[in-house]
């Protein structure tokens, strides 16, 4: 069975509808990546998963249970913690605080403790009693992963992580997830970085104006057909 | 020694004023929400108070201990199905809801009591005063202030120290990534008017015993209470305090030199404070 799946998933704003029947799946233990360019729905998808924006009941399964009307703080506490665009860390909350906060809606046994976190970022451990907006862009995205880490979840959505961040940066944060997935979490990453993308999932989709358009694992997919699907040309 | 007397008198009333808005405070700093019906809420417990002290013949402080979870109760029911429906981006419904809300509570109010003013039986407490040497003070303007003082340690504490204040924070900072945490806004927002609603439980105790009320008196205290907010700076319960204090001393400073310029006189304080610091005097660093 897989640990999260969705079935024919629909999203709309308003009169725009932004999603239009997606369904992935991810299996247990599975790094999954979404890539796709701008407005191809990758974020929207990701608030549907999550119960920002809620769906039908059977339109979103996780392990076995159908969550899709939930709202966000049911979700959350079924075991699905996400990471969302921008960060979003709580200005008015020190660093220590704004991790501490990650597990007010479910208090699971897990790996993941406030130390935990700090011995995978010890930079956070060093600014711990700082405002959370007072970091810089790279430890404030530490915070935002750390934040959804701590309440052991089954399942990591990551929105975006890499966005507006310098290279190097990327690259300490993206060192982090070998770590994340040994204790076993299982994790859909948000890039629009594909190279990125790829090295670190098992297996790949494109997304493209609300839909999937291509799937498959790195190894098997061409630089061409990801080309393609990403930017809906076709050869 | 008439000045150090009247200003001891005004820091003391302060406490009072304080009292009044330390709800308010509490309300807008985590939602938003300008609730217009304050006033007549403390007026509301004032009147429960009363009408358990006339049944049951207790103390006002005992019958203040059985109101505050009635009051508690009532702010949660409020704005879980009355208040949050008005919450959005558009800042006027809740105006609104809540001016009427508060014509409704003085309506209620004069319909059920009339308009005879009353007052909580303070028994020998209500003449009781200390000897300090230079001034004496009542020992009711006392305990108001130390009130007022212990309300403000216990939210402080409430808000910087515990799980549930920090939720508060995070959810007044961003309610949707709130959500993400596992924190449902609407049931927050439940409870942060229900504790508003023991610390008006708080002020109407204080307020019936020290002075007469009747059902139309909550837009008045409204007022000092929305002065004492602005005057300290939206987010700190502390600069509230001195916000209460200001308007307290200039209350009574003004009453000292004529009777008739007590009120105004708290009046022109507010005012001249928002012509040199318009964002108060302790304004929240992040806003």
């Amino acid at each position: 069975m897989s640990l999260l799946s969705t079935h024919g998933l629909t999203a709309h704003y308003g009169d725009f509808q932004a999603l239009f029947g997606v369904d992935i799946r991810v299996e247990p233990g599975e790094a999954v990546a979404i890539i796709g360019a701008n407005g191809a729905g990758k974020t929207t998808l990701m608030r549907s998963i999550a119960g920002v924006l809620r769906s039908a009941p059977g339109e979103v399964v996780f392990r076995g249970r159908e969550i899709g009307a939930l709202d966000a703080a049911a979700v959350m506490g079924a075991g699905l913690a996400m990471v969302p665009e921008g960060r979003r860390l709580f200005p008015s909350l020190s660093v220590e605080e704004n991790l501490q906060i990650g597990c007010y809606g479910r208090k699971a046994p897990g790996p993941w403790s406030l130390d935990a976190i700090y011995d995978l970022f010890p930079i956070l451990g060093e600014r711990r009693h700082a405002p959370g907006t007072a970091l810089s862009g790279g430890q404030q995205q530490m915070v935002a992963i750390g934040r959804a880490l701590i309440s052991n979840p089954d399942l990591l959505l990551c929105d975006e992580i890499s966005l507006g961040l310098a290279p190097v940066v990327i690259r300490d944060i993206y060192a982090a997830v070998p770590r994340i997935r040994e204790a076993g979490a299982s994790l859909v990453v948000v890039e629009q970085d594909i190279g990125q993308a790829l090295k670190v999932a098992d297996r790949v989709y494109c997304m493209m104006e609300g839909r999937v358009t291509l799937e498959g694992t790195p190894d098997t997919l061409s630089r061409e057909a990801i080309h393609d699907a990403y930017f809906g040309v076709s050869a | 020694m008439i000045w150090i007397d009247t200003l001891v008198q005004g820091v003391l009333l302060g406490g009072l004023y304080a009292l009044f808005a330390v709800g308010l405070s509490i309300v807008f700093g985590i939602m938003r929400l300008v609730n217009l019906a304050h006033g007549d809420l403390i007026v509301v417990a004032a009147y429960l108070i009363l009408v358990l002290v006339s049944l049951t013949g207790l103390s006002p402080f005992v019958a203040a201990l059985l109101a505050a979870p009635a009051m508690a109760g009532a702010g949660w029911l409020l704005q879980r199905h009355v208040l949050n429906r008005t919450l959005g981006t558009d800042i006027l419904p809740p105006l609104l809801v809540t001016f009427g809300l508060s014509i409704a509570l003085q309506n209620a109010l004069l319909e059920g009591f009339s308009a005879d003013s009353q007052r909580l039986p303070a028994g020998p407490l209500a003449t009781a005063s200390l000897d300090l040497g230079a001034v004496t003070v009542g020992v009711l303007p006392l305990l108001t202030f130390a009130s007022a003082i212990a309300v403000i340690l216990a939210l402080n504490w409430l808000f910087y120290r515990t799980e549930l204040g920090r939720a508060f924070r995070a959810t007044s900072d961003d309610a949707v990534t709130a959500s993400l945490m596992g924190i449902r806004p609407a049931t927050i927002f439940a409870t942060a008017t229900a504790i508003a609603m023991l610390v008006v439980t708080v002020a109407a105790l204080y307020l019936g015993m020290r002075s007469n009320f009747d059902p139309n008196i909550g837009p008045a205290r409204l007022i000092y209470a929305f002065e004492a907010v602005i005057i300290g700076g939206l987010g700190s319960l502390w600069g509230t305090l001195a916000g209460g204090i200001i308007i307290g001393v200039a209350q009574t400073v003004g009453a000292a030199i004529n009777p008739e310029w007590q009120i105004l006189a708290g009046h022109v304080a507010f005012l001249v404070v928002l012509l040199f610091r318009p964002r108060g005097l302790f304004p929240r660093a992040v806003d």
